[in-house]
C-alpha cells in the first residue's frame, strides 16, 4: 500500500488541477479526487497499476463525478460543458501536455493578485504542493481553523468572482508569473529565515518552495524561474553549515565551508549564471549571483567584495527598497572598511524607514564592534534584540552583546 | 485524522416541519452517511434525543449528584454527530458542508484529541 500513498502524494497535484479544469470547480473536484483514490486502492492492487496513473486517477475522478451528478440529480445544474463530456466518449483519457497545463492553471489561481497574500501562501502549500491544513498551520504558527477558514474563503472568492482558470495571454503572463515567484520565494523564506518557530516542518516549506520553482521551471522556462530557483538552491546548499549543533546561528563568515552541498552550489551557479545572461535581468537573478559570488569563495578571505558591490548596485536599480540598500552597505564595509559601511547605515536609519527592521541595528553594531566602538555597538546589539522574536537570532544576538566588551 | 461532525440545530425549526418534511431530511441523512460509507469516511453516527431528555450527572468530594438537563439552555441544541475520517481539516470542512442538517443547523467540526496513553 505505500506505494500507492508515494503514487497518490506525487499526482495529488496535477490530477486535482485537471479535475478542477474538467468539472469547473474546487468542491467538485477534490471530491472526485477522493472516489479516484478510493477506486485505485481498490483496483490496482487487483489489476496492476495502469501503465500511465495520472490520467487513469483523471478519467477515473471524471467518470466518478460525472456518475455522482447523475444520482444525485444535480446533473441538469451542472456546466453544459461537463454534460456535453459525458454525452460523447466516456473513456477518453487526457493529453500529458493538456494535464501540465493544468498545473500551471492551478498555481496561477492559487496565487491570483486577487487573493491576500496569506491565503494565496495556504491555498498554494495545500492545493498544488499537497499539504494538510494542520501541516500548514504548524508551519505558521497559526491555529489549524484559521487556516482552514482562509482557505475556504479563498477558494469561495475564486467561485464567485470567476477567476480564470487558465494559463494567461503572453502580455499578461510577466505579471502573472512575478505573483507566482513572489508566493514562491515567500515560502522559501519562511522556510529558511524562520522568523517565527521552529525546525523540521519549516525545512520542508524550503524543500517545497523548491520543489514549486521546479515545477514551474518544467512548465513554463524563463529566465526569472531559473533566477529564483538558483537563488533557493544556493540559500540551500548552505543549509546544513548555517545551523550548529545547539540550533544557534553561524554567519557566513564563520561557516564551515566544506559543509556547503557542492552538487546545489553547481546547480545554483549554473542558473544563476543562465538566468544572469538572459536580460533584462531581475531581483532574483541578482540575488541569485550575489549568492554564487559567495558560494565560489573558499575561504571568507577570498570574497570577492568588489563583484558583490556592484551586483548590488545592478539590484538597487530592479529593487530600489531600503533593505537591499542596507545589505549592499553591509557589502561597501566589507569592501572599503567599516567606516564606509556605517555612514551608509547611519543615513539609512534617519530616513527611517528601516527602524523595526532587527537586521539593521544588528549589521550596524557588527561594523561599531569592528571599529572598537564596544559601548555603542553593545547598544545596537540591544536595539536589534529587542526586534527580533524568533529563539535562534535572540540567543546570537545576547551572545554578541556578552562578547561585546 | 478523525473529525466529530457535531450536529446542532433549533428545535424549533424541527418541531414546524411537516412529517413529510421530517421524513425527507432523515432519508437524506440516512444517504449521505451511505455517501460517506462508500468513500471510505465513515466512522459512525448517532442522532440524539432532546436535551430535556438528558440527565447530567456529577460527582464531587465522592458524592453523586444529578439533574435534568440540557446542560446549557441555548436556542440551539446538539442534535447528533458524525465521526468521520478525513486527510485534514479542509477535507473534513468539504464533508460536513455535505451533511443535509447543515442547511437549518450548524455542524461544528472538531479533530480527535488522542489521550496519550501514560507511562
Amino acid at each position: 500500500m505505500s506505494d500507492l500513498d508515494a503514487i497518490f502524494r506525487a499526482e495529488r497535484g496535477r490530477v486535482l488541477a485537471s479535475l478542477i479544469r474538467l468539472l469547473g470547480g474546487f468542491e467538485l473536484a477534490e471530491e472526485a479526487l477522493a472516489d479516484a483514490f478510493l477506486a485505485a486502492a481498490t483496483q490496482w492492487p487487483r489489476d496492476g497499476v495502469p501503465a500511465n496513473p495520472r490520467a487513469w486517477l483523471v478519467s477515473a475522478g471524471r467518470f466518478k463525478a460525472i456518475d455522482r451528478l447523475r444520482r444525485s440529480g444535480r446533473f441538469r445544474q451542472a456546466l453544459p460543458e461537463l454534460t456535453r463530456q459525458a454525452d460523447s466518449e466516456d473513456n477518453v483519457q487526457p493529453e500529458p501536455q493538456e494535464i501540465e497545463d493544468d498545473t500551471l492553471r492551478l498555481v496561477l489561481v492559487c496565487c491570483h493578485p486577487a487573493l491576500p497574500a496569506d491565503a494565496q501562501i495556504a491555498l498554494t502549500l495545500r492545493e498544488v504542493c499537497g499539504l494538510t491544513t494542520e501541516e500548514i498551520a504548524a508551519a505558521f504558527l497559526a491555529s489549524p481553523a484559521a487556516i482552514a477558514q482562509r482557505i475556504v474563503r479563498a477558494k469561495a472568492k475564486i467561485r464567485d468572482e470567476h477567476l480564470p482558470y487558465e494559463v494567461p495571454p503572453p502580455a499578461e503572463w510577466p505579471a502573472r508569473l512575478d505573483a507566482v515567484l513572489h508566493v514562491v520565494y515567500l515560502i522559501f523564506n519562511e522556510g529558511y529565515s524562520a522568523s517565527r518557530g521552529d525546525g523540521l516542518i519549516r525545512a520542508e516549506l524550503a524543500a517545497e518552495a523548491i520543489r514549486l520553482a521546479r515545477l514551474l521551471k518544467d512548465l513554463h522556462p524563463s529566465p526569472d524561474v531559473d533566477g529564483l530557483l538558483g537563488l533557493m538552491v544556493l540559500h540551500q546548499s548552505r543549509a546544513a553549515a548555517r545551523i550548529d549543533a545547539e540550533g544557534g546561528i553561524v554567519l557566513l563568515e564563520d561557516q564551515d565551508r566544506t559543509l556547503w552541498d557542492r552538487t546545489l552550489m553547481a546547480e545554483g551557479t549554473t542558473l544563476a549564471q543562465l538566468a544572469f545572461a538572459s536580460p533584462p535581468v531581475g531581483a532574483y537573478t541578482i540575488q541569485a549571483m550575489i549568492a554564487a559570488t559567495h558560494a565560489s569563495a573558499l575561504e571568507p578571505g577570498d570574497t570577492d567584495w568588489g563583484r558583490i558591490v556592484s551586483l548590488y548596485d545592478l539590484l538597487l536599480v530592479a529593487d530600489p527598497s531600503p533593505v537591499v540598500a542596507l545589505n549592499r552597505a553591509v557589502a561597501i564595509a566589507m569592501r572599503d572598511g567599516p567606516s564606509a559601511g556605517l555612514a551608509l547605515i547611519d543615513a539609512l536609519l534617519a530616513d527611517g524607514r528601516l527602524t523595526a527592521y532587527r537586521f539593521a541595528p544588528a549589521a550596524r553594531a557588527d561594523l561599531l564592534r569592528r571599529l572598537g566602538r564596544n559601548e555603542e555597538a553593545k547598544a545596537a546589539y540591544q536595539r536589534a534584540l529587542d526586534l527580533a522574536q524568533q529563539g535562534a537570532e535572540r540567543a546570537f544576538l545576547t551572545s554578541r552583546i556578552e562578547a561585546t566588551t | 485524522m478523525r473529525y466529530v461532525c457535531l450536529v446542532h440545530f433549533d428545535l424549533a425549526i424541527m418541531q414546524s416541519a411537516t412529517p413529510r418534511e421530517q421524513q425527507d431530511l432523515d432519508r437524506r441523512s440516512l444517504a449521505y452517511n451511505d455517501e460517506l460509507e462508500q468513500q471510505g469516511h465513515y466512522v459512525m453516527s448517532q442522532a440524539i434525543q432532546d436535551g430535556n431528555s438528558a440527565v447530567l450527572v456529577r460527582v464531587r468530594d465522592g458524592k453523586l449528584s444529578t439533574t435534568d438537563g440540557p446542560y446549557i439552555e441555548t436556542k440551539e441544541q446538539m442534535a447528533g454527530f458524525v465521526l468521520i475520517e478525513a486527510r485534514d481539516m479542509n477535507e473534513a470542512i468539504r464533508l460536513a458542508a455535505g451533511i443535509p442538517l447543515a442547511e437549518i443547523g450548524t455542524i461544528e467540526v472538531r479533530p480527535v484529541y488522542e489521550i496519550p496513553t501514560p507511562p
